[in-house]
């Protein structure tokens, strides 16, 4: 059956194309090297699109509705150094396969994958998953001076500082009909559990619990006006929220603020991006036919291959040296 | 399918006696390479340029007719507010359901939207993108530059299919729940953000969703392919085919090229943004404060800009324009080389201006936004770059028309089409320039005025450069030319019946018609009511132009088998697609290619024959 | 395609053999350099967080800062490990034009919105 669907695969009609390998003498290039650049150039416009939708987003943002300091910046900066790391791996083994090092080749390829590997793990089953646990409050700004003692908006303004208008924290109970109920009722549990207080949960239908993140349990605090290295844990505290006094309540998912949007989609589709250095750098490793036994007919061709699919790596690395600092860190 | 080679013309000057010799050869290698190839990798999923090239140009031109087939409906409701469509009216009521079609077969106002939006749509980023730079392109290019193929012909191969999914999707899109994407050609949020939501089946399956996964796959497969033009541009010209020996036509398709891989990318962006707002609730393009999407039960964090979406927008959208006429242009150059029998008066002017074209047609996209609030600083940056960007079009059009002058012009199908196109687009290009001033725009912004200026530019302009390269290299792909009867009927009854659609369009705009009225104006009579009349004329006109395609689609079809057979080199050229076997077989040329000379060596003075193909050795 | 130029192709397909040796011993000599830059860019990111923690008066200088720093370390992966410094000509020039008409996209944006009509942007969260 696969012989029949592989007979459509139109890999032996392909007419003898020149400079596939070698460079074309005027040009300097082989035609994957220029191919590979034209796409990095619709790459750099791709996300520069995605950039420059920050940057209007951005200074566009009323003050205190751009929020800084809710991402991790260890596990940030963990995961910058690795992608750096595998940067350094992939180019080292371009260079053993050019020096005709095969051994060597497969083992920097071989810690190439797996950093890819690593950071997408980190990605998926720790940095997303517990901004998904996380929640968040927009408070009406007609509102506001009713929640000072977790907004602080007189002390921001006291010392010229833009105000504050979300209370952020684990949410412990949710209004009536909210889509987040279930996940409020689990928290609530988990919180009983640990404190063995039974407050959390109140009587009325039409108001949000919140454990709050230390900088709404204590606002006005000097401590809280910059963001800490080191993420700090949560509070005992509890606010609650009356759903009319809401503007808007979401998780830190995508549709929580535009900060959020554009963190999720700029990441994911870096992400996607890495998930696919990952496919091409395994086909290139694995002892396949266009992989490491092309080695055996052909080794200036796969190094051809490990230079144009490094040359993508990069570029990879390349975004997110500037993802990581306009996210994490400013 | 390589046997035909050895039936060259007795035209074909540059041809040596190793030809035969060479001929047959090819062919039995070709023979013995290809005969596990049956129907579907021969003319399905083939990596062969031309096939590929004949597919996007039979998709785009399909795709022409789907759009001006709505756009004959639209214009029958303007004229006719109200009253069903005559004929099909019953069908379409069965095809489109009761959200475009009333029971008794007229068109509703959300109809009217869905035909607007899905005409422009279809129009631009499917039949024209299609046919002229994809189709042409993969055809011409790899021919003209003298490569065995494309670069990559896998990567062609995935970008047809990357558009045929495209395609598949936006037409499946007239039939999920509450029909195709009603917010315009252009998308604009919040409008584009809320249409269609809440939706009975899912947030997935709307007009508006599918609309922008069909873009992402349109945008991907466009940049597959302007990749490969680039690439095979700069790597596989044959020996000797040095940059300034490149016929008009690659200079045409490699800017081109580039515009598409620059520009397209931030809409791809965008169209990600918009999916995740209608998707997943995010607000890159929905303000603070949207009241009626809290009343859809759907509700947006808010923060986002409308604007931004213009600005993505149309960073692809006005460069689009000019990947919309550049390679008419192309077309049009080489069809008046050939048929004025002279070269191009002004080649290097006219690279070096299609080269400004595409520059400073990524910093004029704003003048599509003079209505948005925008400043008078900006606007005056982008009023004076538009103004600007109008000199190398002038320079390209009057470098044609100049090479008409003094030619012993042969008024054949294909010249008469790009004999048509220099007016016509002329009309289209300077009725644009009150446009390019904010003071004027204010006025004229989203009247028929706009209308008209833009159609001018893309249907009697591009589409005709289009006819004229169909007629122009139909004969070197089927081995038949199309008949030249056939043809003139064709020809003339277009350009008749397309003037009288479009230019009643200038009156109605400067009265004020405004473009989104599906009613015709009929509604705001006491504003619109000296013009209504037209709508008639410019609806029969419509309905005639229909009439006169039927010819073409008729040569198109019966010329395959009964046209008029050719050898290599029909039209005497000169340039190097006209120097292979008729129809070129896998590989294309059957005798090593090396250039000698510049693209449009007509009438040169003591030559023996009065055109030499860049092929023949000094 | 005839003999000739298939012959010809597949010289040119077969990679450079002659000249191998030598090009070994250039990337060879190169090594070190990758090393130096990778131990560079670590060093340069725990600036960058180092630095975002320094109050350098407000939170757009220090917007500024953190991008030169951002952008000289993407230079750094451009120029050695892309090999984007001693690359051909061909692509240099289509990159400088990529990098343009991004300046383009981000700065005319950026213009058009700090330049609106007075009175048409107003807060709308109440």
């Amino acid at each position: 059956m696969f012989s029949r669907i592989f007979k459509y695969l139109p890999f032996f009609s392909d007419a003898e194309v020149p400079y596939t390998v070698a460079a074309r003498p005027d040009t300097g290039l082989y035609n994957a090297k220029l191919g590979i650049w034209l796409f990095l150039a619709s790459e750099v416009m791709l996300f520069g699109g995605l950039f420059s939708a920050y940057i209007f987003l951005r200074i566009g943002a009323e003050p205190g509705y751009w929020p800084s300091g809710l991402l991790n910046v260890p596990v940030g900066t963990a995961n910058t150094a690795v992608l750096i790391a595998s940067s350094v791996t992939v180019v080292l083994a371009w260079a053993a396969l050019k020096m005709r090092q095969l051994a060597k080749y497969k083992f920097y390829m071989a810690i190439t994958i797996l950093c890819g590997v690593f950071f997408l793990a980190v990605k998926l089953s720790y940095e997303w998953p517990a901004k998904f646990n996380h929640f968040g409050v927009f408070v009406r700004q007609s509102a506001a001076s009713k929640y000072d003692e977790f907004l602080g908006n007189k002390h921001l303004s006291e010392t010229g500082q833009a105000p504050r208008w979300e209370i952020s924290g684990h949410l412990l109970d949710a209004p009536k009909g909210s889509p987040y109920a279930d996940q409020a009722h689990h928290n609530a549990e988990h919180f009983a559990h640990e404190t063995h207080r039974h407050d959390a949960v109140t009587e009325a239908d039409d108001d949000y619990v919140i454990q709050l993140d230390p900088v709404n349990a204590d606002p006005d605090s000097k401590e809280n006006d910059r963001p800490h290295f080191l993420p700090r844990p949560l509070s005992s505290k509890l606010a609650v929220i009356k759903a009319a006094d809401v503007e808007s309540a979401s998780t830190f998912a995508p549709r929580h603020s535009t900060y959020f949007a554009t963190y999720f989609l700029i990441t994911g589709l870096h992400g996607l991006h890495v998930l696919g250095g990952i496919l091409v750098f395994l086909y290139l490793w694995l002892p396949i036919k266009g992989g490491t036994k092309l080695y055996q007919s052909n080794p200036e061709h796969l190094a051809n291959r490990v230079e144009i699919a490094g040359l993508f790596w990069h570029f990879v690395d390349l975004v997110w040296i500037f993802v990581f600092p306009i996210f994490y860190l400013l | 399918m390589a046997t035909t080679a050895s039936s060259t013309s007795g035209s074909h000057v540059a041809g040596t006696p190793h030809d035969a010799h060479h001929d047959a050869h090819h062919g039995g290698h070709d023979d013995h390479h290809h005969h596990e190839l049956d129907f579907i990798q021969k003319w399905v999923f083939s990596t062969d340029h031309k096939v590929i090239g004949c597919q996007y140009a039979f998709c785009g031109l399909a795709f022409l007719f789907l759009g001006f087939l709505m756009m004959l409906v639209m214009r029958w409701q303007l004229a006719n507010p109200g009253i069903p469509v005559p004929v099909v009216g019953n069908f379409l009521r069965g095809a489109f359901g009761p959200v475009v079609m009333t029971d008794a077969g007229a068109l509703t106002a959300s109809g009217y939207n869905v035909f607007g939006a899905m005409h422009g749509t279809i129009m631009v980023f499917f039949g024209i993108v299609p046919l002229a730079v994809a189709g042409f392109g993969n055809i011409v290019v790899p021919l003209q530059v003298g490569a065995p193929d494309m670069c990559y012909p896998k990567l062609n191969m995935a970008s047809f299919w990357c558009f045929f999914t495209s395609g598949v999707l936006m037409m499946g899109s007239f039939f999920v729940p509450g029909s195709a994407a009603k917010s315009g050609w252009t998308a604009y949020p919040p409008l584009s953000g809320i249409a269609d939501l809440p939706v009975d089946s899912s947030v997935w399956l709307n007009g508006q969703t599918v609309w922008l996964l069909a873009m992402v796959f349109n945008i991907t497969g466009s940049l597959l392919g302007s990749i490969n033009f680039i690439s095979t541009i700069i790597q596989l010209r044959a020996p000797g085919l040095t940059w300034m020996r490149l016929p008009f036509f690659v200079w045409a398709q490699f800017v081109t090229a580039f515009l598409l891989v620059l520009a397209f990318p931030p809409l791809e962006a965008a169209s990600f943004m918009q999916l995740t707002d209608r998707v997943f609730g995010t607000s890159f393009f929905m303000p603070t404060g949207l009241v009626v999407g809290q009343a859809l039960g759907q509700s947006w964090s808010g923060g986002g800009s409308p604007i931004l979406w213009q600005h993505l927008f149309w960073f692809l959208a006005h460069p689009e324009v000019y990947v919309l006429i550049l390679p008419a242009i192309g077309i049009v150059a080489e069809v008046v080389a050939n048929n004025t029998r002279k070269p191009l008066y002004g080649y290097k002017a006219m690279v070096y201006a299609i080269f400004l074209l595409g520059f400073l047609s990524f910093i004029v996209w704003a003048h599509h936004m003079y209505m948005t609030g925008m400043g008078a600083k900006v606007a005056a940056f982008f009023q004076i770059t538009t103004i600007m960007i109008s000199v190398p079009s002038v320079i390209l059009l009057t470098a044609l028309l100049l090479s008409l002058w003094g030619g012993s012009i042969r008024f054949n199908s294909p010249m008469l089409f790009a004999t048509a196109f220099l007016p016509m687009f002329g009309i289209g290009g300077l009725t644009g320039i009150p446009l390019a001033f904010n003071a004027v725009d204010l006025f004229l912004h989203d009247t028929y005025y706009v209308i008209g200026h833009f159609h001018y530019v893309v249907a009697p302009g591009t589409i005709f450069g289009l006819f004229a390269g169909v007629y122009y290299w139909y004969p070197k792909i089927t081995g038949r030319k199309l008949s030249e009867f056939l043809g003139r009927i064709h020809f003339w009854g277009s350009l008749i019946t397309i003037n009288g659609i479009f230019f009643p369009m200038f009156i109605q705009g400067m009265a004020g018609v405004h473009r989104r009225w599906y009613d015709g104006g009929v509604t705001y009579e006491q504003l619109a009511g000296p013009v209504l009349h037209w709508n008639k004329f410019m609806t029969v006109s419509a309905g005639l132009l229909a009439l006169f395609q039927l010819p073409f689609i008729w040569n198109f079809f019966t010329s395959i088998w009964f046209g008029e057979k050719v050898g290599r080199n029909p039209w005497n050229s000169t340039t190097i697609e006209w120097d292979t076997p008729t129809p070129p077989p896998h590989g294309n040329f059957d005798k090593p290619v090396e250039v000698f000379r510049g693209p449009y060596e007509y009438s040169v003075p003591g030559a023996a024959a009065d055109f030499i193909p860049q092929t023949q050795r000094p | 395609m005839s003999d000739h130029q298939a012959a010809h192709g597949a010289h040119q397909n077969s990679g450079g053999a002659v000249d191998h040796s030598h090009e070994a011993e250039h990337i060879a000599a190169h090594i070190g350099a990758y090393l130096k830059v990778g131990i560079g860019l670590l060093i340069l990111t725990g600036v960058t967080v180092a630095l975002s923690y320094v109050d350098f008066g407000s939170r757009a200088n220090n917007i500024i800062v953190g991008m030169i720093v951002a952008t000289f370390k993407a230079s750094l992966v451009a120029a050695i490990f892309m090999h984007l410094k001693g690359e051909k000509m061909t692509i240099w020039k289509f990159l400088i034009f990529t990098c343009i008409f991004a300046a383009g996209l981000f700065f005319l944006t950026y213009l058009a919105h700090t330049d609106p009509v007075s009175g048409t942007s107003h807060s709308s969260h109440s």
